[in-house]
């Protein structure tokens, strides 16, 4: 388990053994989350800005060693930006641009960014999306054979191969999975396309365009299904392995139940708590996985829109997507820590 | 008798040298970390006797004496890369990169991550209040875009790498040490240095970090694993020091050169398998420090 997985798992722990006062103490408790998203929604917004003005000394002298950007361009930025004005004044402007859902114009597309990120929102949601799900189920189920398991060669073999998952740089697996299956080695005949999210000549609408697109994406979803099932399968072990400890599944068993039911129905249910919230927790992580494996498999997402940008650089489409990825990132933690309590009556009380 | 001589900071000393002559007999009875000390010991002679094993001419892209691509043979043991140059020779060269760049970034995540911690954890006023918000909210922040694009905006360089890592790694670190120093501020030897007149600076630095210090110890081993996963990360994306060659650069040269659908496997698995196997070396020391120093999970696993 990571490092920040565990501080993760203690402090929703504590914060989960906190005495809440009764019936005022949800709405605390729902208020306070809130109201913690919505401070860390401000510093992101100040936190981008300052990240793009006051780091690099000029991002318009930066941007003009350049030779693909044009010196109308330069202009236009130095305009957007607000660099001809005092600091404030750029802030407020700043502000006003991004609360209206203007991050400027892209340097590479001439667009809106606001309209790029939405047109690229789809892939990446279908990649992360359908992995996210594949990898929660394929790793609770792992970690709870594992934890049944301990010490046998189950345990051994899953934990092995979650451990070297975990210590894989997701995109290389994405790398040797395109040489296996979508390029042949040896005995193994080209079996997937080597990118993209369609052919060319399939509409992506009908039912084969369907059938197409679920075949682009085959092997990206199990490469990043395969990188996030790690973790999940490691937290989800050691969560359950400290439930096994606990004084109430004894009880249980001096009661007289089928170990197979108190495993099934006492300590599994517990020990899902803290990896479901994880899931959603994580999602950092899994904005990571997107940006990479898009890379790889060249599928249209936000993931190679950032990749992309960065060889330009396209600031306003670097900036855009940031500050989307934080967004979601901080609205995904409010609402697993919503969902944390509701589902633990230790919080809901 | 020696006790006469024994001068308080000469019996902390030996404490201390005894307590670790405890944790490396424990630490030695897990096999897993001492799988992974014998590897990292390995990669570690590797990085340090890199100019021994392959002079540097070799990894020169003007004094290539292979062919493109050329498939491993007895010259070039794991073949060559698109310049000619041997991918063996590389490999070495780039051990060294990886592993500076992880430990440089750990020791700024560490630095930053123990001053924050340490300080939020002690302070209990607006100042301490502040800090923990603060951490808490860059722990929010997603890490592989906000790398980008502080690597981005500072220039590609060693340094920079390492530095760009280890900003955007200690708040998970701050937490740690916040939660232990809450716990040992508890503590009645802390009631004691107080009522002595203990400063701030004085509780925080004599009594509260030789405390904290085990469990930033094993932290470290746990961030040094994911600082070299970053560092790959970021150099495979065009975003490392291209002067010098590293595991994620070399990744990154095969895949925009084609290694991938020319089936040049000797250029792109060495440098994965090297990665996997130093992240896991420092992944299964760290698990085995922290269930040294942690005696609820001693009884686990």
């Amino acid at each position: 388990m990571t490092a920040q997985t565990s501080t993760l798992l203690a402090e929703a722990e504590t914060e989960a053994n906190q005495p809440v006062q009764r019936r005022s103490g949800r709405w605390r408790y729902i208020g306070g989350k809130v109201l913690g998203s919505f401070g860390a929604l401000m510093f992101v917004i100040v936190f981008n800005f300052f990240l793009f003005r006051v780091i690099p000394a000029d991002p318009v002298r930066t941007l003009a060693r350049n030779r693909l950007v044009s010196d109308k361009q330069v202009e236009e930025l130095t305009r957007t930006l607000g660099l001809d004005q005092s600091l404030p004044r750029q802030f407020l402007t700043y502000l006003q641009n991004t609360f209206s859902g203007e991050f400027g114009l892209s340097f590479k597309y001439r667009q809106p960014v606001g309209e790029i990120i939405l047109d690229r929102l789809w892939p990446t949601l279908l990649l992360v999306g359908t992995s996210t799900i594949l990898a929660t189920v394929i790793g609770i189920y792992l970690g709870m054979v594992s934890a049944w398991n301990r010490g046998k060669l189950v345990d051994h073999m899953s934990t092995g191969f979650s451990l070297t998952l975990y210590s894989m740089p997701e995109w290389w697996l994405g790398l040797v999975f395109l040489a296996v299956f979508a390029v042949g080695a040896g005995p193994i005949p080209k079996l997937f396309p080597t990118g993209g999210l369609h052919s060319t000549d399939v509409d992506p609408t009908s039912f084969a365009g369907g059938l197409d697109t679920a075949w682009h994406l085959t092997l990206p979803v199990i490469t990043l299904t395969l990188a996030y099932l790690a973790e999940y399968s490691l937290i989800m072990r050691s969560s359950l392995l400290d439930e096994m400890g606990e004084d109430y599944l004894t009880t249980a068993r001096a009661k007289g139940l089928r170990d197979v039911y108190v495993r099934r129905r006492h300590a599994t249910r517990n020990a899902l708590l803290p990896t479901t919230t994880l899931v959603v927790l994580n999602l950092g992580f899994i904005v990571s996985g997107a940006i990479t494996i898009e890379t790889v498999f060249s599928i249209p997402g936000l993931g190679l829109l950032t990749t992309e940008a960065l060889e330009v650089p396209d600031y306003p489409v670097l900036q855009g997507t940031f500050l989307f990825f934080s967004i979601a990132v901080i609205l995904a933690n409010l609402v697993s820590n919503l969902l944390y309590g509701l589902l633990d009556p230790r919080v809901r009380l | 008798m020696s006790d006469l001589t024994l001068t308080p900071r000469r019996l902390t000393w030996q404490r201390r040298r005894k307590s670790a002559g405890r944790t490396w007999s424990q630490f030695r009875r897990h096999r897993s970390g001492m799988i992974g000390l014998a590897i990292l010991v390995f990669f570690g002679l590797v990085a340090l006797l890199a100019p021994a094993l392959a002079p540097r001419s070799m990894i020169e892209v003007t004094e290539a004496t292979g062919g493109v691509l050329q498939p491993p043979s007895w010259e070039f043991p794991l073949g060559t890369d698109e310049n000619g140059r041997s991918v063996l020779a590389l490999l070495i060269w780039g051990a060294r990169v990886s592993l500076l760049v992880g430990l440089l970034a750990t020791a700024i995540s560490m630095f930053l991550g123990t001053l924050i911690g340490l300080a939020s954890g002690h302070y209990r006023n607006f100042f301490g209040a502040a800090l923990f918000r603060i951490t808490e909210w860059f722990l929010v922040v997603p890490f592989l875009p906000l790398a980008i694009v502080l690597a981005s905006l500072l220039g590609r360089s060693l340094l920079n790498v390492a530095f760009v890592i280890g900003v955007t790694s200690w708040p998970a670190t701050a937490l740690l040490i916040r939660a232990q120093t809450l716990s040992i501020e508890g503590r009645p030897y802390l009631e004691r240095a107080r009522a002595l007149g203990a400063g701030d600076w004085r509780q925080m630095s004599r009594h509260v970090l030789p405390n904290v210090m085990p469990m930033v110890f094993a932290n470290t081993t746990l961030t040094v694993a994911i600082a070299i996963l970053s560092e790959t990360t970021l150099s495979f994306l065009g975003l490392g020091d291209p002067l010098r060659v590293s595991w994620g650069s070399m990744l990154d040269d095969a895949f925009q050169t084609g290694a991938i659908t020319t089936g040049a496997w000797w250029y792109f698995l060495p440098p994965g398998i090297c990665v996997i196997l130093v992240v896991m070396s420092f992944t299964l020391i760290g698990q085995a420090l922290e269930e040294v120093y942690n005696p609820r999970l001693r009884d686990r696993t």
